[in-house]
């Protein structure tokens, strides 16, 4: 994974740092995941079979991606018989290189698009505007994002970390550079907000002739792309221009219509807190009268068969991307959605990210740490993800990478003289004693409140309990 | 039934009043509990911080020492959850057949409340506190474990005791380990809500099951000089008329425990 647009980030720690500093940034971020984890919490309360239902979601999410092959060449079969065209994209890179080569090829220099994470997650709006095409975001968040030079933060909601009154400010500033400006004296008012961005957005729609999406499903049997939405600036997009090209990961693909049922169940309920999305667009190659003329679907591998290598972290790839992960992560919650240096945020990016891109890089390997483990994401997630598992399973990547230099890391040390002195109760009385001494020299009222060394960084903000001046242990055998 | 106490290397080193306090209770209840001493670690803390290599001697002395028990009880909800969720997988990638054989016919390890109320039968314990409380629940007895209502269950039970709910309870408190540490800042940044929702319950002791969890909170708690002191649930429950958790540590010598008993209400 190519990520242009976060390269270069630092790691979580310090990201993470700034965000927390952030008065507004942390109300905007508390206010709007405690709203939507409250309306998930009710829509999934509705239903007496939502744990068969996950179950249901996560059992043919691995049933087909242990069959991927398979599955890919119906779709391309399918696809190709409907009069698309399909291209497969090894990486980031070949992606970008296809798209930019099938816009060219249609004469045009603008494209509108349907909000979508693969495209992101390779660049695509940078490396369109670099062969000279401009993209247009027609999702509503993803237009504030994109008016603000922003980065997204978040995978449903992009700018969440913005207010109304910042929102308005975006409008005023930057809509006139893109197309339509906003009205004068327009307000933040929610109604006055989205009428500005409709009348903005619709003459794109008007004037558009090549439309890049992803898609949330590709049905194998029939190769339908699916596409759920709440705006419906989606479907425009999807049926208003000459030439759709949409990018789409390979872990999309879902056998049968049957199949897709499940998820379309899930989706809502989950990411929205909806019973059901407004709307839900599906197209099969192209049709004669009806839609976009010209159909291009680009398969996106870009590390997924890597991860699929991978017993336990593959269940990443299970993600149907619906962000109650997110809305429910007390680390996401606090440290917003750039600290994670990536498209995808959260507690999915922090398993998702080091797999798909590695963990060369700093912010890559700090991303697995990035977790207390809490297993809030687990109990939300409509497909079963298991994160705490995969984050634990990151780390030990992580570290056996580091065991591979010359000289240990403090960490590696330190965990290696705890691991000699767990080994054996003696060795861990003897340590006992020490600590119990120095214990009683440095603390007053059983309290210590600074300590030296890496310690220092609980006792900067945590008072330390003074060690006891008898262990457990040594009770036991004074009194039995 | 063979029963030993896992105290866990934490508690043993840091808060041994916790496991005083759950030899008290269980042998009030009627338990003989026993203490192998050979005991050390579950090995969580290299678990879950990415050091499975060193994690494998600490599972192979945990499955040795408790094997010919017929039930751990330990008054940590995350060292049980390591042993039940993971000690299976760390004996598996050391590729040594006979440690994952035996960490698959080890006795089960339960968290204290999931003993008392699943194995014992028990929610009334007999404890007496008269002091207004809140219980957090920590997230791997929570969620991992699925301890559910029990802990507050046991605490409803206790004579004199003024529960009160915690505003956003299954909320992390931002412990996390290695994490405290590591993320420093954003730890600290969930506590601070905790520690906020604590002191909006108006509680004057707050209760979990793990000591990790509220050593951190703890630790703000103090810092801010709240007033508001933490007791690991084992404390409370063995907690009577007679005798009240001290809040000191006991003197070093046999001499008895002389910590008054400060601040009981009168009924
Ligand atoms: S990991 Fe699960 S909860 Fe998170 S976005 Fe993906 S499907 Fe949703």
């Amino acid at each position: 994974m190519n990520d242009t647009t976060f390269l270069g980030m630092p790691a979580f720690p310090s990201a993470a740092k700034s965000a927390l500093d952030n008065a507004q940034l942390r109300r905007n971020l508390a206010h709007a995941t405690d709203t939507i984890r409250g309306k998930r919490a009710h829509a999934v309360g509705e239903l007496d079979d939502w744990e068969e239902l996950r179950e249901a979601g996560r059992a043919i999410k691995e049933r087909t991606l242990r069959h991927l092959d398979r599955y890919l060449i119906q779709v391309e079969e399918r696809v190709t018989a409907a009069g698309g065209h399909v291209h497969w994209a090894r990486d980031a890179e070949e992606a970008r290189r296809i798209v930019i080569d099938l816009v060219q090829a249609t004469g045009e220099r603008e494209v509108v698009k349907v909000k979508s994470m693969a495209t992101q997650e390779i660049g695509l709006n940078e490396a369109l505007a670099d062969a000279g095409i401009s993209a247009y975001e027609t999702d509503l968040a993803e237009l504030i994002v994109q008016l603000g030079q922003d980065h997204p933060s978040h995978i449903l909601v992009p700018a969440i970390h913005r207010n109304r009154a910042e929102i308005r400010d975006i409008f005023v500033r930057a809509m006139g550079d893109y197309g339509t400006a906003a009205p004068a004296g327009l307000s933040d008012d929610p109604h006055a907000l989205a009428e500005a961005a409709r009348r903005h957005l619709r003459e794109k729609f008007l004037r558009a002739k090549v439309a890049v999406s992803g898609a949330n499903f590709l049905v194998a049997e029939t190769g339908t792309a699916v596409v759920v939405e709440s705006e419906g600036n989606g479907r425009m997009c999807l049926t208003l221009p000459d030439t759709l090209i949409s990018v789409v990961g390979i872990e999309k693909v879902v056998p049968t219509w049957r199949d897709l049922e499940v998820f379309l169940q899930l989706l809502p309920r989950s990411s929205t807190g909806e019973r059901m999305n407004p709307y839900t667009s599906t197209w099969t190659g192209t049709a004669a009268d009806d839609g976009p003329s010209t159909f291009h679907l680009v398969l996106l591998d870009a590390g997924r068969t890597d991860t699929l290598a991978d017993p336990i972290g593959r269940q990443a790839l299970n993600c149907i991307r619906c962000s109650a992960c997110l809305n429910v992560c007390p680390v996401y919650e606090r440290a917003g959605g750039h600290a994670y240096g990536s498209v995808y945020p959260g507690p999915i990016g922090a398993i998702l990210t080091p797999q798909l891109r590695g963990t060369t890089s700093a912010v890559d390997r700090s991303l697995p740490y990035a977790s207390t483990l809490c297993g809030a994401c687990y109990e939300v997630c409509p497909v079963k993800i298991n994160i705490p598992e995969v984050l634990v399973h990151l780390r030990a990547r992580v570290v056996d990478d580091s065991r591979r230099r010359r000289i240990p890391t403090p960490e590696k040390l330190a965990m290696s003289a705890a691991r000699w002195v767990l080994s054996h109760p003696s060795r861990l009385a003897a340590v006992q004693r020490a600590g119990s001494a120095a214990g009683r020299l440095a603390g007053r009222r059983g309290r210590i409140s600074r300590l030296p060394g890496p310690l220092s960084a609980w006792t900067e903000t945590r008072d330390a309990p003074a060690p006891p001046t008898e262990t457990f242990r040594a009770w036991w055998r004074r009194n039995r | 039934m063979r029963i030993a106490l896992f105290i866990t290397c934490f508690n043993d080193t840091l808060f041994p009043a916790t496991g005083r306090a759950t030899v008290r209770l269980l042998e009030r209840l009627g338990c003989e509990v026993e203490f192998p001493q050979e005991q050390t670690c579950c090995g969580q803390m290299h678990f879950n911080t990415g050091y499975q290599r060193e994690c494998e001697p600490l599972v192979r002395r945990f499955t040795e020492v408790f094997a010919d028990y017929d039930a751990v009880v330990t008054p940590s909800g995350s060292c049980a959850a390591m042993v039940r969720e993971y000690h299976g997988r760390v004996a598996e990638l050391s590729g040594d057949a006979r440690l994952s054989a035996a960490a698959q016919s080890a006795p089960k390890v339960y968290e204290l409340s999931e003993f008392l109320v699943d194995v014992l039968g028990v929610t009334d314990v007999g404890a007496y506190f008269p002091h207004r409380v809140t219980y957090h629940p920590t997230c791997h007895s929570l969620r991992m474990l699925g301890v559910g209502e029990r802990p507050l269950a046991l605490l409803r039970a206790v004579r004199g005791i003024d529960l009160v709910e915690l505003p956003a309870a299954d909320q992390c408190c931002g412990f996390g380990g290695t994490f405290a540490m590591k993320n420093a800042d954003t730890s600290v940044a969930m506590c601070a809500d905790k520690v906020a929702h604590v002191l909006q319950s108006g509680a004057e002791v707050l209760c979990a099951g793990d000591n990790s969890c509220l050593m951190h909170i703890g630790g703000v708690l103090s810092r801010l000089r709240t007033g508001v002191r933490t007791l690991h649930l084992a404390e409370i429950l063995a907690s009577t008329e007679e005798q009240p958790p001290a809040d000191a540590p006991p003197p070093p010598s046999g001499s008895r425990c002389t910590t008054p008993a400060a601040e009981v209400k009168s009924r």
